[in-house]
Formats: structure tokens, sequence, C-alpha cells
């Protein structure tokens, strides 16, 4: 099927960065879309919490996180052994690779909802419970349990940080509003939510554009890395969606989440915890390689292998 | 009226540092300091800020030249090896020196 038009403006937003076309997306405008995207996602999901019953979500809930903090203890071992890359280093990019990635999770949403594929609601609750276990554990993988780690300072960074305060705050409005209150607001957050994100991703594209020459020194491997390791972590999402009994639509969202990699909460909650980790590889591969990957090749792959897994398990 | 000489320490950094190296000049005794949006290029490539991981910000303080020695060490020990950071100090001339 025809790529979403959303998509489409990632695409010329990379195609300006690349022709050093004048055209740009000032950081005001989009801190205002990164914003509006936070509370539109974090919003629905209370919304759609409030219907389903809080009890029902906690073994999901475990089972999501604990899944989810394997995804740096798998990436570890393969940058350092096989990629060869510093211990920082490689517990830097493990950690982003744990971590997740609203816009990404952004376009999945907006791929199923072309599709008219349904999903649970509460899903953007397993997004922000995902953001920060990863990060912690990519930080022990650096140091250790040791002294001079700042937890104070890395925990603060991360849950006061815009996206966790964000994502938090309108799921709680969401969900003490409930279906009623969305009446007022669902013109401006959910009818106009693909025309912001499709801003957001020009503006994505010029960024992308600009790391592209850090991709190209960080060399084969990261490039390999940065298009594998989201397969892999996709796999796992399908198997752990399916076993909880998700529809289709969770499960390729939850493989969506896993794929992701961070490049908003953990760029800045590495560099402060691991500041021996070199930026330009974690974010070149991130930003680089693995978001235009998953934006135009995984998610309708991941879409597709969850199909198989439902289709074959009848 | 007279003029006084004092000391201004500029450090320019990555954005992410702002908080850190505020509190390092505040625990070496600044008594205030101005932050601006910058942006550039160097070492470690060019500083577009168009998104939080590649903007940096420009510290100013004035201060005595015992506390300007006291931030540039800081800064220099603890920093200058895993950050992008340019350091200068310029003697300038304000009035109400107890100010500073």
């Amino acid at each position: 099927m025809a790529l979403d038009p959303v998509v489409l403006f990632f695409a010329l937003g990379l195609a300006a960065g690349l022709l050093r076309s004048d055209l740009k997306i000032s950081s005001g405008l989009y801190e205002t879309l990164s914003i509006y995207l936070l509370i539109a996602i974090g919003f629905k999901g209370g919304v759609e919490l409030a219907a389903a019953s809080p009890g029902s979500l906690v073994l999901p809930i475990i089972a999501v996180i604990l899944m989810g903090a394997g995804t740096p203890l798998v990436a570890y071992p393969i940058l350092r052994q096989l990629g060869r890359l510093s211990r920082p280093d490689s517990a830097s990019i493990a950690a982003h690779y744990g971590s997740v990635s609203v816009v990404t999770f952004a376009v999945g949403v907006s791929y199923l909802a072309r599709l008219d594929v349904e999903y649970e609601g509460y899903m953007s609750v397993f997004l922000v419970l995902l953001e920060m276990p990863a990060l912690a554990i990519g930080v022990l993988l650096a140091k250790g349990i040791g002294r001079d780690t700042r937890w104070g300072v890395l925990a603060h960074e991360v849950l006061a940080g815009k996206a966790v305060v964000l994502l938090v705050g309108s799921l709680l409005i969401g969900w003490y509003a409930g279906a009623e209150g969305l009446a007022s607001l669902d013109k401006f957050y959910m009818e106009l939510f693909k025309g912001m994100l499709s801003l957001f991703l020009l503006g994505m594209g010029l960024i992308t554009a600009a790391r592209l020459a850090d991709v190209r020194k960080s060399g084969l491997f990261l490039i390999a890395f940065g298009i594998l390791m989201p397969v892999v972590s996709a796999m796992g999402g399908v198997a752990v969606g399916y076993a909880l009994g998700l529809t289709l639509g969770g499960t390729t969202l939850l493989a969506v989440l896993y794929a992701s990699a961070s490049y908003i909460a953990a760029p800045a909650a590495m560099r402060i915890a691991i500041p021996e980790a070199n930026p330009a590889l974690s974010i070149g591969a991130s930003l680089g390689v693995t978001f235009p990957f998953n934006v135009f090749v995984g998610i309708p792959l991941y879409y597709w292998m969850a199909g198989m897994v439902y289709g074959l398990g009848g | 009226m007279a003029n006084f000489r004092v000391k201004l320490v500029t450090v320019i950094c990555e954005a992410d540092l702002e908080k850190m190296l505020v509190g390092e000049m505040l625990k070496a005794g600044a008594r205030g300091h101005t932050v601006t949006e910058a942006r550039g290029g160097g070492r470690r490539g060019v500083r577009d800020a168009l998104w939080g991981a590649t903007s940096n910000v420009r510290i100013e303080v004035l201060c005595t030249e015992a506390v300007a020695a006291k931030i540039l060490d800081t800064i220099e020990s603890r920093y200058f090896h895993d950050y992008g950071i340019v350091m200068f100090m310029s003697d300038v001339e304000v009035r109400r020196a107890d100010k500073f």
C-alpha cells in the first residue's frame, strides 16, 4: 500500500536538508509541536484508560517493562563484542535503543489509523513506563553501581523532563475527563493530530539530514546495528503482545515501541550520566539510521509480522 | 563616579550542561549569571541548534579574580575532557563593584 503522506513529509524534510535548503523549523515551533504531540498521545491514552479496569493492566505492565529492560541487555554485548565499541559508548547506545521514541510511536498510531486498525488505547501508558528503565540500565552497564553516578540528577532529568511530565500529566487529565471531557478537545487533539505530526516530521527530516554526516563516520557496523536491532526488538514485541492477548493493533504498537530508539530523553540523560560516551555515535545510529528505517520500512514490517503471528494463531 | 575592574568569565558549551555549570559557578562564589542561546561549530562538529542535542548556550559571569580562577579550575578539571566547551576570561569595567 502507498506510503502515508505524513511519512512523505519526513522525506521532504530529509530532501530539503540534503539540498541545503534555507527551510528551517525554528526551535520554538519544534518545541511547540513536540508539546502538542506529547499531550495528544497522553490525553488519548488517558481517555481510553478511563474505560479500562486498572486491575487488568497490572500483569501487562509488569511483562512489558521486564521485556523492555531486556533490550539494552541484548544490545550491549552485541555492541561491545561484535562492534568493538568502548564500554561507555556501548552502554549509551544500548540505553538509547532500550528507551522509546514518542514520534515513532505517533507515526505507528497514524499508520494504524489509516488502515482502520483498532488498538488498546492504554498503549501510551507503556510509552511512559518504557522511557526510564533502559536509561538506568545503560548507566549501570557503563559504571556499575558506583558512587560517582549522580543518580539524583539523572532521575530528575528523566522524571521531570518534559516528555514524562506531559505524558503523565495529560494521561491523568484524559483519565479524569473521560470521553465526555474529550468532546470539547477532540477537534484540536485528535482531528488535527496528523497535520501537526506532518509538520513535526518535516522538522525531523531536517534534523535527521544534519546527522547523516555522523552516520557516515560511524561505520558499517552501527548502520547494520541500527537496522537489525529494531527488527529483533520488534520480534520480542510481537511475542509479548501476542502472549498478553493484545489486539493486532496493540501488538503492532508494542513492537513499534520496542523497536524505536529514543532521541529526546536519552541523549540529554546519557550526556550527563555517561559523559565519556560519544553522542555522535548514539544519536547518529538512533536518529540517523533507526528512526528513518522505522518510519519508512519498520512500521509496515512490524504490522505484517504481527499479522503473520495472529494469522497462524487463528 | 568611578569604574571598577572585575573579571568577565564566558563559557560556551553544550546546552545540556547549563544546569551543572551554573551550579558550579554559584558554588565557586558567583553572585549572578546570564545565559543566552548560541550556535556555532568547532572541533566537535556543527552545533546548529535545530534541537536540544545540538544546541549551545553561552554563560557569562561577572566576578572577582579569585572567583573567576576557581570557576576556570573547576570547569577545566571536571568538564573539559568529555564535553564541548570554550571558556575564556577578560577584564571589564563596571559600576557598583559590590554587586559582583
